[in-house]
């Protein structure tokens, strides 16, 4: 029997919270300030985190970026919790420094290398959604375009080719930059996902642009879609 | 050792006895003028620091501004000039730490960087004068990286570029932090209360940097240079800002300047206590320094805590967290006094009035011999190239599109960057209250140079007029006065015009200084700097409607606030144009500059405008520019029109003549009407944004079509910045 919307227990989302992580307190703001939604900050020495309906790895420079960024985080414990749950099938998104750890605790493919331009480059760009399938992306249309700003020294997607030609064909790019290539990365690259779909990391900021007084004038605000998703996925799936 | 023979005397006096070896390093740590203010702290005192929005003064390290619903507002600015210069990246970077921790140093979270920053030329045809770009590309590098990896936005500043700067370069950084009001540190302490150092290890960087900063820059002292290691600060951030929270910091004090001797002794004067201190707790990055070294070494991010029995524990617990080492280094004790053990035994013991005040001195005063040398007129012909003039202009570097500069910040974590760089002519942060802040920091080496009470009166109209443009109300004024070596008389003289100039426009305006810092001893072997204040403005903005940006939009009317006049001396257009440095520099009047902006900040409150832009660097004619360019729409543009007194037209277009605004509005009738109603207020209705058409036009009744071009090219003009960086 289908329950109705209001039998549903309310999702609960964590943030995770490594030393150096920055954006942890933008993204538990718009989460609980703008979009109503249940959500913790969750230090990283924890290890209990299984009864989160889903995980959100902020941007920031953990550890300083040192050795490389999001190597260090991705060989902290709670990340073997976060890869349990990630074969679970629970949502894992990984934002900017969150992509770079999602890649560095092999939960996805490939590598996040400096930028072309050799800077840090933050500034606002279009992505366009290839999948709108993901636990993120569900509340997008299939091509639609999306405002979002990037921060960040190193987001150039890197991969070769032949998981790249899989990716492709497995659907696995979900954002791509449209007409700006602005860090190099391959084939346009701004987010990908597993093949399984629960687990997404991407560079550009979604939580930046969750609300229109801090969206540019020439901008959209649908990247808040990108958590809108998020949380009718977790709605739908009890 | 930087005592002079008087100062030790004096000492002596004081002291009844002999100070021991490391008294003296601890005293010539906290008597350095970059300490001390020893020359400067008698003109200081004459700059207006109270208002009703002001909680403390100059008298702390940093001042609060009361922003209202229990919302206060902290700012503070700095400068690492010689470390700078002598190594780019190290130098700007850990510039931003100490400002940081300025900021946390009072309970409040830092929410916004901005910087301002003054190099020589870097377009420079002979390949041996490439040092200039080399320390730009390092020091934004630095502020970069320092910024982006503590989360903390950088979302402001200018870049000036000039010759006086060879070799050298100023790096200026401020802050601002916000706090609820119940959350500022009290500072008040109790006999046996605890002294918490945390933080880096103590090790041999930077030893004797304040001193190094004290003296004119002659060989590359790079031991004098700290290390920058962003990440322990902003562990320290989170972990001052958890404990300042939970209620277990009885007093803060940051470790900058002069390390552990100046932050000793400046807080046990301030909290009229002493200390005890054992140094062999001190955490050390080398385990043979002597007890000088460790008193005076100037590594970075370190704070001292002072907690009591009670919250120990608690205090512990967070720096155990955020895996910071600590260690409770002494105790306070009733007497004045500081106390410093070594192994138990008593190696130093300073009144601490003495120790952290140094005997002021008597500069001498004179008005130096070049400006009598200066030329008051050139007899130079009429170019009517106005369109070449217009893009060189638009693509010198002090004028250029500074993007390269900001995408490299990043401007927009913490989500409060409403109005963002580049967008408008100050950066609107939103607060928690509701409203905004805007803030600017501006200068003018070219202006002072020629007239310095006259160049820092303009900066300081400017720095106001561009908080006013995003819609704020300036309730808030930092200087940072940068000039040679004070005991040059001349160079002192400067100092002096700059200070009653800062004390004139702040009475007359009635805006409180909030803070500031003083700067001499910035030259070189190839001699001084020009004088290079600094004025930092802030605003509040009541509401959102407010906020606007410079962008012109199509279809708007086009009217300038404010009469030009010939005063070409320090101009872009006199200096990089036509390379001569001289004539008469743009003369503020304070009445007409406070008319101007009260037109201005009307028009806005009764949201009748699309865009406002200041008009300074390069004057009218690059201001629309940039207003076009910002909104990629053409315009015309009747120069019969301008309100003025100029002589010849390129003076009319290229003058930077203080206190004018521009302006777009659909409402032409209704703000004509408004500012009728300002007696003796000059304006006029100046041209027309076009719909779609993207060609900018500039038309006299005499010359015809000055300026006839496409948006596009203006555009491209002015990304020299990156066209030089980037090549």
């Amino acid at each position: 029997m289908q329950s109705s919307i209001f039998d549903r227990k309310a999702p609960k989302i964590g943030v995770v919270v490594f030393p150096g992580s920055n954006c942890d307190r933008d993204v538990h703001y718009v989460l609980n300030n703008i979009l109503k939604v249940d959500a913790d900050l969750v230090w990283h020495k924890k290890n209990k985190i299984a009864h989160y309906d889903a995980i959100i790895i902020p941007g920031g420079f953990t550890y300083g970026d040192r050795l490389r960024a999001g190597l260090i985080a991705a060989h902290s414990p709670i990340i073997g919790e976060i890869k349990k749950m990630a074969n679970d099938g629970v949502p894992i998104l990984g934002i900017c420094n969150g992509f770079q750890i999602l890649v560095e605790s092999c939960l996805l493919p490939g590598a996040l290398i400096k930028n072309n331009s050799l800077n840090f480059v933050c500034r606002w760009t279009t992505v366009q959604v290839h999948n709108n399938k993901t636990p993120f992306t569900i509340r997008f249309s299939k091509n639609q375009k999306v405002s979002i700003p990037i921060a960040h020294g190193e987001g150039r997607y890197m991969v070769d080719t032949a998981v790249l030609g899989h990716l492709e064909k497995k659907n696995q790019i979900v954002l791509r930059y449209v007409d700006d290539n602005p860090n190099g990365s391959m084939n346009l690259v701004a987010a990908i996902c597993n093949e399984e779909g629960n687990v997404m990391g991407m560079m550009p900021h979604p939580e930046r642009a969750s609300e229109s007084i801090l969206c540019p004038t020439k901008s959209n605000t649908s990247a808040i879609s990108i958590f809108h998703s998020l949380i009718s996925y977790l709605l739908n799936e009890q | 050792m930087t005592l002079t023979d008087k100062e030790v005397d004096y000492l002596k006096y004081k002291l009844e006895r002999e100070p021991s070896a490391i008294e003296l390093e601890m005293i010539g740590a906290q008597w350095s003028e970059h300490c001390s203010y020893k020359s400067s702290k008698k003109y200081i005192r004459l700059l207006p620091t109270i208002g009703p929005r002001v909680v403390t003064g100059l008298a702390n390290d940093i001042a609060i501004l009361d922003v209202g619903d229990g919302y206060v507002v902290t700012v503070h600015i700095e400068s690492h000039n010689h470390p700078s210069a002598v190594e780019p990246y190290g130098g700007a970077a850990t510039g931003v730490g100490g400002i940081i921790r300025d900021i946390i140093s009072i309970g409040s979270r830092p929410i916004a960087i901005l910087d301002s920053l003054r190099f020589a030329p870097i377009a420079v045809e002979d390949k041996s004068k490439v040092k200039s770009k080399w320390l730009f590309k390092n020091v934004v590098r630095g502020i970069a990286e320092y910024g982006n990896c503590i989360g903390i936005p950088t979302v402001g500043g200018e870049v000036e570029f000039d010759p006086c700067f060879e070799d050298y370069c100023l790096v200026d950084v401020a802050s601002i932090g916000v706090a609820r009001r119940e959350q500022v540190i009290a500072n008040k302490v109790d006999n046996d209360d605890l002294v918490i150092l945390a933080g880096g290890p103590t090790g041999r960087d930077g030893i004797h940097g304040a001193s190094f900063a004290s003296a004119v820059l002659e060989g590359e002292n790079r031991s004098a240079v700290q290390i920058p290691d962003p990440f322990l600060e902003k562990l320290l951030v989170e972990a001052t800002v958890e404990a300042t929270e939970r209620g277990c910091i009885k007093a803060i004090k940051d470790l900058g300047g002069g390390g552990l001797s100046c932050c000793l002794s400046e807080a046990s004067d301030n909290l009229k206590k002493g200390f005890d201190v054992e140094l062999t707790k001190v955490h050390l990055k080398h385990n043979d320094m002597s007890p000088a070294e460790i008193m005076i070494s100037e590594s970075q991010e370190r704070m001292l805590y002072i907690t009591d029995n009670s919250k120990v524990q608690t205090i512990r617990s967070i720096f155990n967290k955020y895996d910071i080492t600590h260690a409770t280094i002494g105790k306070v004790i009733d007497s004045q006094h500081v106390v410093i053990r070594f192994h138990g035994k008593v190696v130093a013991a300073l009144p601490s009035h003495l120790f952290a005040h140094a005997p002021l001195l008597d500069r001498e005063i004179e008005k130096p011999e070049y400006l009598s040398k200066l030329k008051k007129f050139f007899d130079i012909q009429q170019d009517n190239n106005i369109n070449e003039i217009l893009f060189q202009l638009l693509s010198n570097p002090s004028i250029a599109n500074k993007k390269w500069v900001y995408q490299q910040y990043d401007h927009e974590v913490g989500l409060r960057t409403v109005l963002k760089p580049g967008c408008g002519d100050a950066c609107v942060l939103r607060i928690g209250n509701g409203k905004f802040i805007s803030v600017k920091l501006d200068g003018n080496s070219k202006h002072c140079y020629l007239d310095p009470y006259q160049g820092t009166l303009g900066i300081l109209s400017e720095a106001c007029r561009n908080v006013i443009c995003t819609g704020a109300q300036p309730i808030g004024i930092v200087d940072h006065l940068q000039f040679g070596n004070p005991n040059d008389p001349g160079i002192f003289w400067t100092f002096v015009q700059a200070v009653n100039a800062v004390a004139d426009f702040c009475k007359y305006m009635d805006i409180p200084v909030v803070g500031g810092k003083v700067s001499f001893y910035n030259e070189t072997a190839k001699g001084a700097i020009k004088p290079s204040p600094v004025i930092g403005s802030l605003g509040l903005v009541e509401k959102q409607s407010s906020i606007i940006d410079l962008s012109l939009k199509p279809n708007d009317f086009i009217f300038i606030i404010g009469s030009t006049s010939d005063e070409m001396g320090g101009s872009e257009y006199y200096e990089s144009y036509h390379r001569i440095s001289g004539g008469n520099v743009p003369k503020l009047d304070l009445s007409v500059d406070k008319l101007n902006s009260k037109a201005v900040f009307q028009l806005i409150s009764k949201n009748l405008v699309n865009c406002v832009h200041d008009c300074s660097k390069g004057g009218l004619a690059v201001a629309v520019s940039e207003m076009a360019i910002a909104g990629n729409v053409g315009l015309d543009m009747n120069l019969d029109f301008v309100p003025n007194s100029c002589s010849r037209l390129d003076n009319l277009l290229f003058s930077e003549s203080q206190s004018r605004y521009i302006i777009g509005t659909k409402r032409p009738s209704k703000v004509q009407k408004i500012l009728s109603e300002f007696k003796e207020l000059s304006f006029a209705r100046i041209g027309r944004a076009a719909g779609s058409n993207q060609r900018v036009k500039f038309i006299d009744k005499n010359m015809g079509l000055v300026v006839d071009t496409h948006i596009k090219k203006l555009s491209e003009s002015s990304k020299a910045l990156e066209r030089i960086m980037t090549n």
